[in-house]
């Protein structure tokens, strides 16, 4: 049978848009590692990997071995991790709560993962302990959420929403009051650093120590974004349909948490970007999360690796990647919504 | 018995009334009936119960003889055709293949198969032209027919279909009708609650009238379907118009 596509919206749907979309990410990731004070030729980034994977020496220096290879890959991935991971989470959420501006941090994991960061500066920990200190706040906070909405909403996603918002409240007070008791001179300028967002620090170690969370938490969406996109029938359909709405639901939200918690723990907080891009992946792929979450997915490693490329060289110092992406992503997200208006929602 | 209610009670607030009180129910293979009530008497409610998104205070509910509460094999049997669905901007094709989810191996997507089965369900309704328009973008009619065509696509033994034809013009009323009828034929069972009595008729239906959260009666819409009983029932006086001295339609008297 042959179907009219009447759809007024601009639609990319095959495998065939992802493809080169994912061609096109890489290429972008390529092109970011020239980037930077040390600029390099495209040509001396490409010999240090083809040295890097065949083994055979490159007619490179050691030191670009070292820019490209423990400096600038590390940032490049985790530039694109931190903006998969976070548009995955944000077009998660949207279609799991059927709320176009749910973002990652709805349930509160940003401002628990924030005050754990702030927590562990204010006691001198490790790097390591920050990081892992963010993680346990993210997912701590999160479980907060999940704990009062079930004692008080027996599975409302409205009340499982404020409870988010209140645990937000909440901790975001508590990370004031660390940044208030916190050493003027020493520990408060590193916590307010922290909580701008920024990759500069991020090494090779960090990235090992988010991968298991983000990569597990990205495998359950994917395997599971046919179900979800079905929860768009709404929670009564949906179980109809033979989806068990509820432990679905909890699945999804510890996936999402873990992968937003990991990211943000080597990351700090980015904001814009899970709301932001999946509209803008809405706008040209459809609405159909089974198409969306890939597409978003690639779109957001890619907006936030050009954001860290315009925060690392835009300037003679670094600009904060948090600012970046809020003052970019303002102007963006007015322009996606006037393109889309209300063909979506 | 595809669908048998024993004792079903259900209250919303503990300490108030029940809203449904002792209900019984059971309809075989090939069957329709049609559920009448004044607003507010619990139809809804009743189908809301039977597919397991509310909790009984007590009674059963037996689909093919199985009180199955897992979605997965409930789905494979039931059907629900809601009142209203939620405003969303999947196209009709994709809001249909939604009814193949039961049918799907775990973790997998719906296939050439499954779109060819919701697309024959979309021609069944009359809208397989509108296949590719987002569902916001349909009229209400248009979202019904779909949302039958969804739960065509579904294959199951029952169909539970709340007002299927409110807000239809004539002609896309008597598509539904003769969809119900054409799954009766074919050994499928309907519940459908419907503030058209006529309907009954048309469809030669068994009817129960709902009333105060219990069945006031049911049989055959013939033997129902009296002035007496509508008047009772919907609190106003009702005229039956006959058509070869069959009644056809009824008429509240203003």
């Amino acid at each position: 049978m042959r179907v009219k596509k009447s759809v007024p919206i601009s639609r990319c749907r095959g495998p065939g848009f992802l493809v080169l979309l994912s061609i096109a990410v890489i290429a972008a990731g390529v092109a970011s590692m020239r980037l930077g004070h040390y600029q390099l030729p495209s040509a001396a980034v490409l010999d240090v990997f083809r040295s890097a994977i065949t083994g055979i020496p490159s007619g490179q220096s050691q030191a670009v071995h070292n820019v490209v290879l423990a400096v600038r890959l590390p940032r490049v991935l985790s530039a694109m991790l931190v903006g998969a991971c976070l548009a995955g989470a944000g077009v998660c959420y949207q279609t799991l709560f059927r709320n176009a501006l749910a973002a990652p941090a709805i349930l509160g994991v940003s401002a628990g993962a924030g005050f754990g960061a702030a927590l562990a500066m204010l006691l001198h920990g490790s790097a390591m302990a920050v990081q892992g200190s963010a993680f346990v706040g993210g997912i701590v906070a999160v479980g907060s959420a999940m704990f009062i909405a079930g004692r008080l909403g027996r599975g409302s996603v409205l009340v499982l929403v404020l409870s988010g918002m209140v645990v937000s409240a909440l901790f975001q007070a508590l990370t004031s009051a660390l940044k208030y008791v916190a050493d003027p001179v020493d520990t408060m300028p590193t916590i307010v650093f922290w909580l701008l967002g920024g990759l500069g620090r991020v090494s090779s170690h960090d990235l090992a120590w988010a991968a298991p969370f983000t990569l597990t938490g990205m495998a359950v969406l994917f395997l599971l974004r046919w179900p979800t996109q079905v929860l768009e029938a709404g929670d009564d359909e949906a179980r109809t349909l033979g989806v068990p709405v509820g432990n679905l639901r909890l699945v999804l939200i510890v996936a999402a948490t873990l992968m937003t918690a990991a990211v943000t723990s080597i990351s700090g907080i980015v904001g814009w970007v899970g709301l932001l891009v999946p509209h803008l992946a809405r706008l040209i792929v459809g609405p159909a999360y089974a198409v969306l979450l890939p597409a978003s997915v690639l779109l957001g490693a890619g907006y936030l690796l050009l954001v860290d490329d315009f925060c690392r060289s835009a300037f003679s110092s670094e600009l904060p990647l948090g600012i970046a992406t809020a003052i970019l992503g303002a102007p963006v997200f007015v322009a996606v919504l006037a393109k889309g208006k209300r063909q979506w929602f | 018995m595809v669908l048998r209610v024993e004792g079903l009670v259900y209250r919303r607030v503990p300490g108030q009334p029940p809203v449904l009180d002792g209900i019984d129910l059971a309809l075989g293979a090939g069957e329709i009936l049609c559920l009448l009530g004044p607003n507010g008497t619990g139809k809804t409610t009743l189908l809301r119960c039977l597919i397991g998104a509310l909790h009984l205070e007590c009674g059963s509910v037996r689909i093919a003889g199985q009180t199955q509460r897992a979605p997965r094999a409930l789905a494979r049997k039931l059907a629900y055709v809601p009142q209203s669905a939620s405003d969303s901007a999947l196209t009709l094709l994709d809001t249909v293949l939604m009814g193949r989810t039961p049918h799907l191996p775990p973790l997998s997507h719906p296939g050439k198969h499954d779109e060819h089965l919701a697309l024959t369900a979309l021609e069944r309704v009359g809208i397989a032209h509108l296949a590719g328009r987002p569902f916001n973008q349909v009229s209400g009619g248009e979202r019904q027919l779909t949302l039958i065509a969804r739960a065509l696509a579904q294959a199951p033994r029952l169909f539970l279909m709340d007002e299927p034809t409110a807000g239809l013009d004539l002609g896309n009323q008597a598509r539904v009708l003769r969809t119900i009828r054409d799954l009766a034929a074919d050994g499928m069972t309907v519940l459908v609650t419907t503030h058209q009595p006529e309907h009954a008729l048309l469809l030669g239906a068994r009817v129960a009238a709902l009333m105060g959260g219990r069945i006031a009666a049911s049989g055959l819409a013939v033997d129902i379907l009296q002035p007496e009983m509508l008047a009772m029932l919907y609190g106003t006086p009702v005229d039956v118009i006959s058509h070869q001295g069959v009644p056809a339609a009824y008429m509240p008297r203003l």
